[in-house]
C-alpha cells in the first residue's frame, strides 16, 4: 500500500517536473495572433463589422469577442479561414443565406459628384465630375461604404448572379440516415 | 499490341443496338436556329453580328473571346433574328446569349478560307490557326478548344496522337457510326493533327463491342505505317483520357498534369473529322451527329444535326416519344447532364440525347449505407467514395478534398453500383462546386486586399503631398512676407 | 412537359442491385446448412431459432419506432432478419428461450441501433450477443448436445421440444462437450492433446457435422457451399475467408509442429467451432469489416490469429466471436491505412513524379 502510494507520488512528481521543464524551455513564441488575423481580413476598413476597421477587428477577434462571421466581404472564405485560425466551429448558416453583392450605380439617379469614387477602398468605382460612374464588379468586394455617402440614393447593393460557370450541383436531398 | 490493366471499373448495359446500325442521316433544316455564345470550356464569344444582318452558312457571327475560347459561326444562311437569352443545355436552366438565325432555306455557304494546300508541309501555327478560326472543340464532350490542345506539341514533346474511338458511354453510336462511314476523313484528320502536335505515332483507340468501326478504320489505316487501330477491352470509363492512355501506353498522367506531360495528346475520333474539314475545304465546324436514343424515344437514330438546332426538331425527327420519358439527358447516361428543356439547343459538344424511362434509369430512394466497399473496388481513381461522401454530407470539404475528391472524374461507377442507391457522384460533384467557390473567394479576397492597399498607400501619398504642398505655400507666404516687411522697414 | 429532376446528376442508369437483395441472397446462403443443422438438431432447435429471429425482427421494429423511422422500408431489407440468424446459428441449440429473446436485445437494441442503426454500428450485432450471452450465462451458453435428428428414435417431439426451450427442462444425459471444449478441459487436467484427440470426432464427421454444437458450427460442408455461393455472386470475395482460414491453418499448424503434446493442428482448428461460419459469414459483414480488399487480408488474417490465440490460451474454448469483435475496433483504423493509391498519385497522396516515365 505505502509502496504502491510512494511510487506514484513519486511518478506524479517527476513526470510533472518533466512536463514544467518542457513547458519553460520548449516554449513557442506566442504568435502575433492579431497580426495574423488582420492579414485574413480583406482590409478594406469598411465598418461593416461594427469596428472602425479591420485592425479593431482582429484585436477583437483575438480577444474572442468577436464571431468569425463578422466579416460580411470577406464571406465564407474569410470567416472558415478565421475559425481553422483560431480553432473554433463557424456557424456559417448566415452566409448560406445571403450570397456575395456588388454595388451597383443606377444611371438615372447619378449626378456624378464623385463621392462614392472617394470612398471607395479598392478603386472599383470609375468616372469623373459631373459624369455618370459605373461599378467595376469583378473589382468591388460588397462592403457597401459607398452606399451611405450617395446623396442621391443611386447605389443598389446586387446579389452576384449565377451564370453558367459559377453554378454547381446542390448538395443531395437525402433520406434521414445515410453512413 | 500489349496493352494495359486500368483499375476498377464497371460493365454497364450497353444498349447500344437501339441505334448502332441505323446510318447517320442529315437533320431537315430547321426554321430557326440557335447558337449560344458558350459552348466551350473558357471564355464566351464576343458577338460580330446585329439583328437584321443577313449571314451566310460557314460566316464567323461571334469572335473567340480569349486564349481559350472559339469562335461561333453561322449554321446555315438567313438572317440574324434576335441576339437574345435562350436556355442552355446545362442542368442550371439557366439563359445565356445566344444568336437566333432564321433560316433563308437557301443553306449558302459563305466565301470561305482557302484550303491549306499541303497541310504536311505547312506548319503547326498555320494548322492551329486554321483549327482555332473554325471553332472546333472536343467533340467527345468535354467540349475543350482544340486548338489549344495542339499547340501542346509546340511545348511539350509527344510521342503519341492517341485519337478516342472508345465511346465507352452506353447508348452513344455517334463516334461508331462516324468511324464506319468516314473512315478516311477521320485517318486524313488524325494525320493532320498529328503533324500539328509533331507527333510520329498516331494511335486510334476502339472499344471491342465495336468490331465493325475496327475492322473499316483498320482497313482505311493500312496505307499508313504510322497509324495503328487497337481494340480496347469493353470497360467503362475506358473512354476517359487518362485511363485510355494508361491502357495504351502503360503510363500513368501524375495527378494535377495533362498526358501531355508524358508524352500522348488525345483527340476524340469526331475531332479528327472537323479537323479534316477545316484544313481541307476551310469549313468551320457547323454541324454534328448525335446519337439520338433511349427506351422513350420512338426511333433511335444517329443525326447529323447543324449546330443550334433545337433538342425538339432532333426527337420530332425521330418520331417523337414513345413513352414519357422519366428524364432527358445530355450525353450518355453514365457522364451525362440533364437537360433543362426540349429547347435547349444543340451544341457543338453534344453526343447524344437520351430520352429514358423510369425502367431504364432504375432509380430508386437512397438508403442507407452499407459499407460494402463496392464504390472502393470499382473506383477508376483508386478512391475512397464512401468515405469521401460521409465527410461531404458534414460538409467537410477540407478532409473531402485531402481524400481526394478533386481528383474524381465523375464517371458515375461509384452511384451506379452502389447497392443503397447513394448518389455518389452528386456528392462529389457539389464538393468541386463548393471548392471552386471557395478559391474563387480567397482569390478574390487577395485582390481585394491589394487593392485597398494599394488605395490606402495613393491615399497616403496624395495626403503627404498635400501637406507638403501646403507646408512648401506656407513658407513661401512666409519668406514673401519677411521680404515686404524687410522691403517696409527702411521706410 | 416536366421531366424527372434537374436537381439530379447522372448516372441515369443502375445496376440491379439493392440492400435487400444482398441480404436476402446472404441468407439464401444459410439455408442449405440452417436446414440440415435444424433437421440435425431437431424441434428445440427450430423452436430457438424462430424465437431468435423472430425476437430479433420484433426489436429492429421497436427501435425504428423509438428512433421514429419508418418501419416498414427498414424491415423489408431483413438486416435484422439476418443478423437474428447468425445469432442463433451461434447459440447452444437446445438453449431456452429467453436466450435467444435476450440475445435480440443484445444484438439489435445494444449493437445496432445504439450506434445509428443498419450501416452505423461498429461492432457484429450477433457476435456482440453472442459474446454478452457467453459472459452472462456461461452454463446456458456451452451447454451443447449430440445431434438427434429429427423423427429418430430418442429425438424429442414437438412437446418434448416445448419442455426444453420454453420450460428449460433439458434432459441431463444428452449433454456432450464441443470438440474444442473437450480437448481445452483435457489439457487443464494434464491430458495431453495427443491423447484427447482421439476422443473428438474425427475431422470428416466434423466437415459433415455429425457432432456437438452451435448450429452454425457444425456442418462446416455445407457453409463452405454457402460461402462459395456468396462469392459467385459476388456479394463477398475470397479474400476474408481465405484470409482467417489461412492464418488460422498457419498458426495451428506451425504450433502443432513445435509441441504435438500441447498444441491442436491445423485442420483441426479449421473444422472445428465455427471457423467456417466466421470466415465466410461472419467476418465479410459488411458493416464491420474494412472496406478495401486489403483491408480485409489484413482484418481476416487478424481474425484468424486471434482466435488461434483465444481458442489456445484464454479460458474459453472457442474464440471466433471474441476475435471478430477485437478486429471490428480496429476496422476504422484498418481502413485509414489502406485506402487504395490514387490515380496519378503516391501511396501518399504527392502526384507522381514525372521523372522516368517517358
Amino acid at each position: 500500500m505505502l509502496m504502491a502510494v510512494g511510487s506514484l507520488t513519486v511518478m506524479g512528481i517527476a513526470l510533472g517536473g518533466i512536463l514544467g521543464a518542457a513547458a519553460r524551455f520548449l516554449a513557442v513564441e506566442e504568435n502575433p495572433l492579431e497580426e495574423e488575423l488582420k492579414a485574413m481580413l480583406p482590409g478594406s476598413q469598411c465598418g461593416q463589422c461594427g469596428y472602425v476597421g479591420c485592425g479593431q477587428a482582429a484585436a477583437a477577434l483575438a480577444r474572442g469577442e468577436a464571431p468569425v462571421t463578422l466579416c460580411p466581404p470577406g464571406g465564407r472564405a474569410v470567416a472558415e479561414a478565421l475559425a481553422k485560425r483560431l480553432g473554433v466551429t463557424a456557424d456559417l448558416s448566415e452566409h448560406e443565406e445571403k450570397g456575395p453583392e456588388y454595388a451597383v450605380i443606377i444611371e438615372e439617379l447619378c449626378i456624378g459628384c464623385t463621392r462614392c469614387i472617394k470612398e471607395c477602398s479598392v478603386d472599383a468605382i470609375m468616372g469623373a465630375n459631373k459624369l455618370m460612374h459605373t461599378v467595376i464588379a469583378d473589382a468591388c468586394h460588397g462592403c457597401a461604404k459607398c452606399i451611405k455617402v450617395c446623396p442621391t440614393d443611386a447605389i443598389e447593393m446586387r446579389p452576384v448572379p449565377m451564370t453558367l460557370s459559377n453554378w454547381h450541383w446542390a448538395k443531395p436531398e437525402t433520406e434521414h440516415t445515410l453512413h | 499490341m500489349k496493352l494495359f490493366p486500368i483499375r476498377g471499373g464497371i460493365h454497364p448495359d450497353y444498349r447500344k443496338e437501339l441505334a448502332s446500325e441505323k446510318a447517320i442521316v442529315a437533320l431537315p433544316l430547321p426554321a430557326t436556329l440557335y447558337i449560344p455564345l458558350q459552348m466551350h470550356i473558357g471564355a464566351p464569344a464576343e458577338v460580330l453580328v446585329n439583328e437584321g444582318d443577313l449571314v451566310k452558312k460557314g460566316q464567323m457571327i461571334a469572335r473567340s473571346g480569349g486564349a481559350v475560347s472559339v469562335p461561333q459561326h453561322a449554321p446555315t444562311s438567313g438572317r440574324i433574328q434576335a441576339i437574345t437569352q435562350i436556355v442552355a443545355p446545362h442542368p442550371s436552366g439557366l439563359a445565356q446569349t445566344t444568336i437566333v438565325i432564321e433560316a433563308d432555306g437557301k443553306d449558302e455557304w459563305a466565301e470561305l478560307p482557302e484550303p491549306i494546300a499541303d497541310p504536311f508541309a505547312a506548319d503547326t501555327f498555320a494548322i492551329n490557326e486554321r483549327v482555332a478560326a473554325s471553332g472546333i472543340v472536343g467533340m467527345g464532350g468535354a467540349a475543350f478548344p482544340s486548338a489549344v490542345k495542339l499547340s501542346l506539341g509546340t511545348l511539350k514533346k509527344l510521342d503519341t496522337l492517341l485519337l478516342n474511338g472508345a465511346e465507352c458511354e452506353p447508348y452513344l453510336t455517334c463516334d461508331d457510326r462516324v468511324m464506319r462511314e468516314y473512315a478516311d476523313e477521320i485517318i486524313d484528320g488524325a494525320r493532320i493533327m498529328a503533324h500539328a502536335l509533331g507527333a510520329p505515332k498516331v494511335v486510334i483507340a476502339i472499344e471491342q463491342n465495336k468490331p465493325q468501326a475496327i475492322d473499316i478504320m483498320t482497313k482505311a489505316a493500312a496505307a499508313f505505317a504510322e497509324i495503328a487501330v487497337v481494340g480496347v477491352p469493353v470497360q467503362y470509363p475506358m473512354g476517359s483520357e487518362r485511363h485510355l492512355v494508361q491502357a495504351i501506353t502503360g503510363r500513368e498522367t501524375p495527378a494535377r498534369k495533362l498526358t501531355a506531360d508524358i508524352g500522348v495528346v488525345v483527340h476524340n475520333v469526331a475531332t479528327a473529322r472537323a479537323v479534316h474539314h477545316a484544313v481541307r475545304f476551310g469549313r468551320p465546324l457547323v454541324s454534328r451527329v448525335v446519337t439520338v436514343s433511349g427506351g422513350a424515344v420512338r426511333e433511335p437514330n444517329n443525326i447529323e444535326a447543324p449546330i443550334g438546332a433545337r433538342v425538339a426538331d432532333l426527337i420530332a425527327f425521330c418520331g417523337g416519344f414513345e413513352a414519357e420519358p422519366a428524364s432527358l439527358v445530355n450525353g450518355g447516361p453514365m457522364m451525362g447532364q440533364p437537360l433543362p428543356s426540349l429547347d435547349a439547343p444543340v451544341v457543338k459538344g453534344m453526343s447524344g440525347i437520351l430520352a429514358l424511362t423510369a425502367a431504364e434509369i432504375n432509380q430508386q430512394p437512397a438508403s442507407a449505407c452499407i459499407r460494402c466497399g463496392s464504390c472502393v473496388t470499382i473506383c477508376p481513381c483508386g478512391l475512397v467514395p464512401v468515405e469521401m461522401a460521409a465527410f461531404i454530407r458534414k460538409d467537410n470539404f477540407e478532409v473531402a478534398a485531402r481524400l481526394g475528391v478533386m481528383d474524381c472524374v465523375s464517371c458515375g461507377s461509384c452511384s451506379w453500383v452502389c447497392p443503397s442507391h447513394i448518389p455518389l457522384v452528386q456528392y462529389f460533384n457539389y464538393a468541386k462546386g463548393m471548392i471552386n467557390i471557395q478559391e474563387r473567394e480567397r482569390r478574390k479576397n487577395d485582390q481585394t486586399r491589394i487593392l485597398a492597399e494599394a488605395h490606402t498607400q495613393r491615399v497616403e501619398k496624395a495626403a503627404a503631398e498635400k501637406a507638403a504642398a501646403l507646408a512648401a505655400k506656407k513658407a513661401q507666404a512666409a519668406a514673401a512676407a519677411a521680404a515686404k516687411q524687410k522691403d517696409e522697414t527702411p521706410a | 412537359m416536366s421531366f424527372l429532376s434537374t436537381h439530379q446528376s447522372g448516372p441515369f442508369t443502375h445496376q440491379v442491385s439493392s440492400v435487400q437483395k444482398t441480404m436476402f441472397t446472404v441468407l439464401l446462403a444459410l439455408m442449405p446448412a440452417t436446414a440440415f443443422n435444424l433437421y440435425l438438431f431437431g424441434w428445440p432447435a427450430i423452436l430457438l431459432f424462430t424465437v431468435t429471429i423472430g425476437s430479433c425482427v420484433a426489436a429492429e421494429a421497436v427501435c425504428l419506432m423509438l428512433a421514429g423511422q419508418p418501419t416498414k422500408a427498414a424491415l423489408s431489407d431483413y438486416s435484422a432478419a439476418l443478423s437474428g440468424w447468425l445469432l442463433a446459428m451461434s447459440l447452444p441449440p437446445w438453449a431456452p428461450w429467453w436466450i435467444g429473446v435476450l440475445g435480440a436485445v443484445f444484438a439489435i437494441g445494444l449493437a445496432k441501433h445504439t450506434f445509428g442503426g443498419i450501416g452505423q454500428n461498429m461492432f457484429n450485432p450477433a457476435m456482440v450477443a453472442r459474446v454478452a450471452l457467453l459472459v452472462s450465462f456461461p452454463v446456458v451458453m456451452t451447454a451443447w448436445v449430440m445431434p438427434h435428428p429429427l423423427f429418430s428414435a430418442g429425438a424429442p417431439g414437438l412437446a418434448d421440444a416445448i419442455a426444453i426451450t420454453f420450460g428449460g427442462q433439458v434432459p441431463d444425459s444428452v449433454s456432450a462437450a464441443s470438440a474444442l471444449g473437450y480437448v481445452k478441459t483435457e489439457l487443464s487436467r494434464g491430458i495431453p492433446v495427443t491423447q484427447s484427440i482421439a476422443h473428438v470426432p474425427d475431422l470428416m464427421d466434423m466437415a459433415l457435422g455429425t457432432r456437438a454444437g452451435s448450429l452454425g458450427e457444425t456442418s462446416a460442408v455445407l457453409i463452405l457451399a454457402g460461402g462459395l455461393f456468396l462469392m459467385a455472386k459476388r456479394i463477398i470475395s475470397w479474400h476474408t475467408p481465405v484470409a482467417v482460414m489461412g492464418s488460422l491453418f498457419l498458426m495451428g499448424t506451425l504450433f502443432h509442429a513445435i509441441d504435438p503434446a500441447r498444441y491442436t493442428d491445423g485442420l483441426f482448428h479449421l473444422m472445428s467451432g465455427a471457423t467456417f461460419l466466421g470466415a465466410f459469414f461472419i467476418c465479410t459483414d459488411y458493416v464491420t469489416s474494412p472496406v478495401s480488399k486489403k483491408g480485409q487480408l489484413i482484418f481476416g488474417a487478424g481474425c484468424g490469429m486471434l482466435t488461434w490465440t483465444i481458442r489456445t490460451y484464454a479460458g474459453y474454448p472457442e474464440g471466433m466471436a471474441f476475435a471478430v469483435l477485437l478486429m471490428n475496433s480496429l476496422t476504422p483504423i484498418i481502413d485509414q491505412y489502406t485506402r487504395p493509391r490514387a490515380f496519378g498519385r503516391t501511396l501518399k497522396g504527392e502526384p507522381l513524379p514525372l521523372e522516368g516515365k517517358l
